[in-house]
């Protein structure tokens, strides 16, 4: 029997409308639904039961949970949210599954390091996330650096971070500024040349764009710092020998004490305020700076990284 | 090989063709461009190693499913359909027949793998834009994932000779599962004392291990294959699927067919 054209017609037209609507009927029911999809549930949360089920594709999974990581906390983060409860135990499955998944531990643990809205907050997670991933991948000096910027950086325990480049130096193939690290950790901890060493390095040695641009942003951030109290304090010898604070930079250039007009790692001027402060003019642009933002002052959600694009 | 088992054997794999088996790689075709295309959007520094885990992993499903469903119905189909009587009222052995069956089914996983394999590769094209001597590896573990098909294809024909389709997926299926766990029955197995300890490592023995024959998470992070687990890997295939095979041979020539 051939079949009917008008039938195949007909069927087809049908299918095609039926599948529109249903389209349309499970936005309907997600706009009624709001959230209820993207709910914060981790279903399993021992990593080692996870492992189990995997049948021995964890390899597989444990990509599966990375992917689910990296969209949780990039959801979080364009939120602006405080909070990253989840984020710890994925990355926790993640790793038990796959202990050699070496992006998890770099990546994972300037997820959970940096404060909130920049990243979880949680620098005693990510020492375990990072110690973890040096005991089951011994020899590699990049993931002491990771734990050496971890105590720096957000815990601020420089002792364990000299030690942490100290052992990392030791390592085959250790790059040298490793060893020139834990002295200086040692030595000067505080020093913003200290914090400048930490991120040149963290911008030469990383592979991922964004990685380098996030080092390049701190960069530019604590240029600004050294630049706006620098300001501050010419501003401040120019009251105490004229008796009047300056009206603006040219003030302070004709007193001798500056030379040009100064400008911010993005070339724009600095503002000086009647008030003696020095501001930044474009202070989206300046993520992670702690001097020379307006008062009252909110950084947008999502750090503009790359200001010029 | 005989004639006979060479000719059971090609009618085997013709039948699978026909039945639509090879349709797979078009759902693993489509699995491994998204997988290429959308993993480097939604990720960081995965997309290598998701290619390999995910086509590995794929690989190795697709072609369990087909060796267990295909498997279980070797024989029973062949009883239902009443063809076997027309194969065996010819010169034909009943161990040709199984043996010819087991050759046929192997060898439509063998040729589905080679696609896939081709679509791992090509996908892998895709996102590195050149291939690393490390690749290599890939094919190790192409191969262990072969000899997974050999054991559990020997498995699957050994149920469906005494069994009905059902139960044989069951048990092939079950079998799998617990030979994924095989290294840790062992392990419990150590654990226990007296007799118990013994039937316990007898049991950790009898299921085939198929933990062994995973290297996907290893070859996706360029860990080398020691030429003495290749060769070690192989032995205990084919001596294992031998052992299913005869017990499949055994059970078949007692069967009353009538």
């Amino acid at each position: 029997m051939k079949p009917s054209p008008r039938i195949t017609i007909t069927a087809s037209i049908l299918l095609f409308a039926c599948l529109a609507g249903s389209v349309l009927l499970l936005q309907s029911i997600d706009r009624q639904r709001t959230g209820a999809t993207l709910e914060e549930v981790l279903y399993i949360s021992s990593p080692k039961l996870v492992k189990r089920l995997s049948l021995g594709y964890d390899g597989l999974l444990a990509d599966i949970y990375w992917t689910r990581a990296v969209q949780y906390f990039g959801d979080k983060l364009t939120k602006g949210s405080e909070h990253f409860d989840l984020l710890a135990p994925l990355l926790d499955i993640t790793t038990t599954l796959d202990p050699h998944l070496l992006v998890a531990y770099e990546y994972g643990a300037n997820f959970l390091s940096p404060k909130p809205p920049y990243g979880a907050g949680q620098p005693e997670r990510a020492v375990q996330l990072t110690e973890f991933g040096i005991r089951n991948n011994p020899g590699l000096w990049h993931l002491y650096y990771d734990l050496g910027f971890i105590y720096y950086v957000d815990a601020k325990q420089y002792a364990k971070a000299a030690k942490a480049f100290s052992d990392g130096a030791d390592q085959p193939d250790a790059h040298p500024a490793m060893r020139i690290m834990a002295a200086k950790m040692a030595e000067h901890a505080g020093d913003l040349q200290t914090a400048r060493m930490m991120w040149s390095m963290t911008f030469q040695t990383a592979k991922d764009p964004m990685v380098q641009d996030n080092a390049a942003a701190h960069l530019r951030a604590l240029q600004v710092d050294e630049d706006v109290a620098l300001l501050e304090r010419l501003a401040s010898q120019y009251r105490d020998r004229t008796g009047h604070l300056p009206q603006s930079f040219a003030d302070l250039e004709a007193a001798n004490l500056l030379r040009g007009i100064p400008v911010d790692p993005l070339g724009h001027t600095y503002k000086l305020m009647p008030d003696g402060r020095v501001e930044v003019r474009v202070p989206d642009d300046m993520p992670f700076i702690e001097k020379g933002m307006p008062p009252g002052y909110t950084p947008p959600l999502k750090p503009h990284l790359r200001p010029e694009s | 090989m005989s004639g006979r088992i060479v000719h059971i054997a090609a009618n085997t794999f013709r039948e699978a063709v026909r039945d639509r088996v090879l349709y797979n790689l078009i759902a693993f075709a489509l699995l491994m461009s998204g997988a290429a295309i959308l993993v480097g959007q939604i990720s960081i520094g995965i997309e290598h190693l998701v290619v390999i885990n995910l086509g590995l992993t794929a690989v190795s499903l697709f072609g369990v499913v087909i060796a267990i469903f295909i498997g279980i119905g070797l024989v029973s189909k062949e009883i239902d359909k009443r063809t076997l009587y027309t194969v065996l009222s010819r010169p034909v052995q009943r161990w040709e027949f199984i043996v010819g069956k087991f050759f046929g089914l192997a060898g439509t996983l063998v040729v589905n793998t080679f696609f896939m394999a081709l679509g791992v590769f090509a996908a892998l094209f895709y996102v590195s834009r050149h291939f690393r001597a490390v690749d290599g590896w890939i094919l190790v573990a192409l191969y262990f994932i072969i000899l997974q098909f050999v054991i559990i294809t020997a498995l699957a024909l050994l149920f469906s000779s005494f069994s009905s389709p059902l139960l044989s997926a069951v048990f092939a299926f079950a079998l799998f599962v617990i030979g994924t766990f095989s290294e840790d029955l062992r392990g419990f197995a150590g654990l226990t004392h007296g007799f118990t300890r013994w039937l316990a490592t007898g049991a950790a023995y009898l299921v085939p291990n198929f933990s062994a024959l995973n290297v996907i998470s290893s070859v996706a992070h360029e860990q080398p294959v020691s030429g003495q687990l290749i060769w070690s890997n192989t032995a205990y295939a084919l001596v294992y699927a031998s052992m299913a095979l005869c017990g499949a041979v055994l059970i078949f020539e007692h069967r009353n067919l009538k």
